[in-house]
């Protein structure tokens, strides 16, 4: 595949996504023309870089959709359900046909063109086949300009039975327009010719056409009025220093005002329009066409401007993982360069060291943060799931996001896809009754999924929160008792109860369906999220609704850990599940009966001892240290020779070899040199929890 | 192997107990000296630990374990040759303990001679072939089965039987 090609891909995938977005918020908010606009953008761009790159039958495809968008956005045709659901069909098989290109499935032609008949059949007589070859090539869409008009039609253009109103709507409809009527030359009524026309209008009109495109307009009447067209925006390429024109300059220019006048009203230093339509110089429909044309100018400057500003590069993501191992190498050497000139009475090594460390953390949060990108992007793709599946299963689903901008890293963003995806499913099955039984149950029909992400310190919270009818506390209980997953006297808080859906091989759903309730439910979502260094959360309401909150890392690539001795070994502790450490000294361990219980402030917590666990050698010291570990099993001590203190690190992995070793969750570099491991807490405790009921049997 | 051409190739050649044995000097990337290893707990006695390879994390084997033969004191010769392999497709930097390294030679195709079935007390299916020298055999390692994702799964059984 030639680089083109390739680019194309990257492009199109973009452009689809995009596509998709702005299909399913215009299904929201059908009114809103800007996202016919993006639909209608996507569109374009992606039939020009398709054509560009050489496929045909993509291009064709967009200029399908595109010619019916170019009409519901002309007004001509009505924006419903059906076309979005068509054009999002479309957006699929777009994404196919470009796959089958690059060795994907290939795709039935019969689709393609059943769909082309489809937008044909809507387009009706309107239809237009593509513009040969000259449309496929056309790159992205071309630029806009802006321009003032002036429309001052002959006093006798009713006769000749012209509505201008007609005119100025064919003027409308070739982009974005600001109309003002100017009615400073109507004369009083005793004198007014009912028959002849006073007015004139001014017209800011920002456009991709040209000024010819704008005369044609009025091509009819152009012999019996005055037309104005003043180029007075070109997207960037006019002169762009800085802002727009001061109202008296664009006064001056449009003719409304002499500059004589302006100078002498600008010396009084008041607000200049108030002043001229005190004195009676300007009129105030001139003013507001002028102040309208000011604003419009303005606002498409500082657009492009934040639109440059916003600007990116592609990278690969290999090339920001090496930059990243990169990173963790220069913090391990700086350390040990911060070590020696620690060791040293050299001012001038020292003051050089300090400074490298200051560069390697500021580097170091440079590089983390190009890692991270906001979770705005995977929410979009929910609002099709669940359109979808509301779809399938009959109930009427909506889905709200909030807090899209929130940033994550890269490849926890990727990870999460598919819990979000089962816990979004789930609530739609099981959370969200039907449109009536919601009614009888005195709620709205349409049912609410709300997906949202916050900041929490180092965390990022994620919730999945519906409005649906709940968790059914007996059904649960008397679920896991029926598989043998709880005993059937056990007593268990509501909270106990309500993790019991996170158990392996637990599910509720009655009815088995493609969406869920293959028994392969909540413990999958677990597991996904404790991977990634997360936990996850329940709480429900019966009647109001349930919410799964996930709590995750802000990145992957470090944690704040607490570096700890056990014999000659050494390792890291995560900080966020640490609470305290406390002594414990061979007395305490021996009143304790050689039970693994110590009395923390009136609350016997278990705690494992790492030195047996990990079969290590050496003496224990007198005085040991319990590391205090809040995990969702309750609170857990872990006993260690020594405390050294808080260490930012750089987490490695294992690799291939230890992949499936439980207890160890990574490895870190110390300043040293040598490697510590990272010790995964939530699993060394159920690891100790299964030995002790074994030696209890 | 087909060993019917007179092509020559280079081996990096180490001891093992009394075996010679030899990696192809295009998979073996350097050869460091004993450095401390950091031991995974609960992990088959072959997997010696993780060391630190310039920022790199490696895991590190005992080759003599994995041999077959037993295990043995390091000593000042011990040293650690990291190789590149190829697991399920995937390239992987490891390091091997060897209780000394020898010398690259360059060894005649045509000299090598398939495994014995029998009669050398070593894992015979980790056995490329067998080099002869002028007074002994050179052992030539079958370096990617050496390091198989079969082997990795042992692992995974050690730990359920910690756990269970």
């Amino acid at each position: 595949m030639s680089s083109i090609a390739d680019t194309f891909r990257d492009e199109a995938a973009e452009l689809l996504q995009e596509l998709e977005a702005a299909l399913l918020a215009l299904e929201e908010t059908p009114d809103e023309t800007a996202l016919v606009d993006r639909v209608f953008r996507a569109l374009h761009t992606l039939k020009g870089a398709g054509g560009l790159a050489g496929f045909d039958i993509v291009a064709e495809l967009c200029h399908e959709a595109e010619t019916t968008f170019e009409e519901v956005r002309s007004g001509e045709h009505p924006l419903d359900r059906e076309l979005v659901s068509l054009t999002l069909a479309a957006k699929d098989l777009l994404r196919l046909l470009i796959e089958a290109e690059f060795g994907g499935a290939p795709v039935d032609p019969a689709r393609v063109s059943r769909l082309l008949t489809s937008f044909r059949q809507r387009l009706g007589e309107n239809y237009a086949p593509a513009a040969g070859s000259g449309l496929l090539t056309e790159n992205a869409a071309p630029g806009l300009s802006t321009y003032r008009i002036r429309f001052r039609p002959g006093p006798g253009i009713f006769r000749q039975g012209i509505q201008p109103q007609l005119l100025l709507g064919e003027l409308c409809r070739l982009g974005d327009a600001v109309v003002g009527a100017q009615l400073d030359r109507v004369p009083p009524l005793d004198q007014l010719d009912p028959e002849e026309c006073h007015v004139y209008w001014d017209v800011i009109l920002t456009t991709a056409e040209d000024e010819n495109a704008i005369r044609d307009v009025f091509i009819f009447v152009e012999d019996d009025c005055e037309l104005g067209v003043q180029l007075i925006d070109n997207d960037g390429l006019l002169d762009d220093a800085g802002d727009y024109k001061k109202l008296g300059e664009i006064l001056v220019e449009r003719g409304d005002l002499p500059e004589a006048d302006l100078e002498k009203f600008l010396a009084e230093k008041k607000r200049l329009g108030e002043t001229l339509i005190a004195a009676g110089v300007v009129a105030g429909g001139q003013i507001d066409s002028a102040l309208a044309e000011q604003e419009r100018v303005q606002r498409l400057r500082r657009e492009r401007q934040t639109a440059e500003t916003s600007d990116s590069i592609r990278v690969k993501s290999e090339r920001l993982d090496k930059l990243v191992n990169l990173i963790g190498e220069l913090v391990t050497v700086q350390a040990r360069l911060s070590q020696l000139a620690n060791g040293r009475e050299d001012a001038a090594l020292l003051a050089v060291s300090e400074e490298v460390e200051r560069l390697t953390w500021e580097l170091r949060d440079q590089v983390l943060t190009i890692r991270m990108l906001p979770i705005g992007s995977t929410f979009s793709r929910f609002k099709r799931l669940v359109r979808d599946l509301g779809d399938e299963l009959g109930k009427d689903v909506m889905l709200f996001t909030e807090g899209g901008e929130t940033e994550l890293d890269k490849t926890v963003i990727e990870r999460l896809g598919a819990p979000l995806v089962h816990l979004i499913r789930n609530s739609i099955d099981h959370g969200i009754e039907r449109p009536e039984e919601r009614r009888a149950a005195g709620k709205p029909a349409k049912g609410r999924i709300t997906l949202a992400a916050e900041h929490s310190g180092a965390n990022v919270l994620i919730s999945v929160a519906d409005d649906g009818m709940g968790l059914d506390r007996d059904k649960i209980r008397a679920k896991a008792i029926e598989r043998g997953l709880l005993a059937p006297q056990a007593e268990l808080l509501d909270r106990e109860i309500l993790n019991l859906i996170f158990l392996p091989g637990f599910s509720t759903a009655e009815q088995v369906s493609s969406v869920s309730g293959r028994g392969v439910g909540m413990d999958v979502v677990r597991q996904a999220i404790e991977s990634l260094r997360g936990s996850v959360e329940v709480s429900s309401e019966p009647g109001r609704g349930t919410r799964f909150t996930l709590k995750l890392p802000l990145t992957l690539a470090i944690i704040e850990g607490l570096l700890v001795d056990v014999g000659r070994e050494r390792f890291i502790l995560p900080l966020a599940d640490v609470e305290e450490c406390i002594a414990l000294t061979q007395a305490d361990a021996a009143a304790a009966h050689g039970r693994n219980l110590v009395n923390v402030r009136g609350e016997l917590v278990p705690y494992v001892p790492l030195r047996e666990t990990f079969s290590l050698p050496g003496e224990r010291p007198a005085i040991e240290q319990i590391v205090i570990a809040r995990l969702d099993a309750g609170r857990v001590g872990f006993v260690v020779d020594r405390v050294v203190g808080e260490h930012q690190t750089v987490i490695k992995n294992l690799g291939r070899f230890y992949q499936g070793v439980s207890g160890v969750s990574g490895a870190t570099i110390l300043g040293d040199g040598h490697v510590a491991l990272i010790l995964d807490l939530p699993q060394l405790a159920a690891q100790a929890e299964q030995r002790e009921l074994l030696a209890c049997r | 192997m087909a060993m019917e051409t007179g092509e020559t190739r280079q081996y990096v050649t180490f001891c093992l107990g009394e075996e010679l044995f030899g990696v192809e000097v295009a998979r073996a990337r350097e050869i460091l000296d004993l450095v401390p290893v950091t031991k995974v707990p609960q992990t088959p006695d072959y997997l010696l630990g993780v060391i630190n390879l310039r920022g790199q994390v490696v895991p590190v084997v005992d080759l003599r374990v994995k041999m077959g033969l037993p295990k043995a004191e390091t000593t000042r010769d011990s040293c650690i040759i990291v190789i590149e392999v190829q697991v399920d497709g995937e390239v992987m930097t490891v390091g091997g303990l060897a209780d000394s390294v020898r010398e690259v030679l360059e060894l005649r195709d045509d000299l090598i001679e398939p495994a014995p079935r029998l009669g050398t007390k070593l894992k015979t299916e980790f056995i490329a072939g067998m080099g002869k020298l002028d007074e002994q055999f050179l052992i030539l390692l079958e370096i990617d089965r050496v390091f198989s994702s079969e082997e990795l799964a042992v692992v995974q059984e050690m730990q359920t039987e910690m756990t269970t």
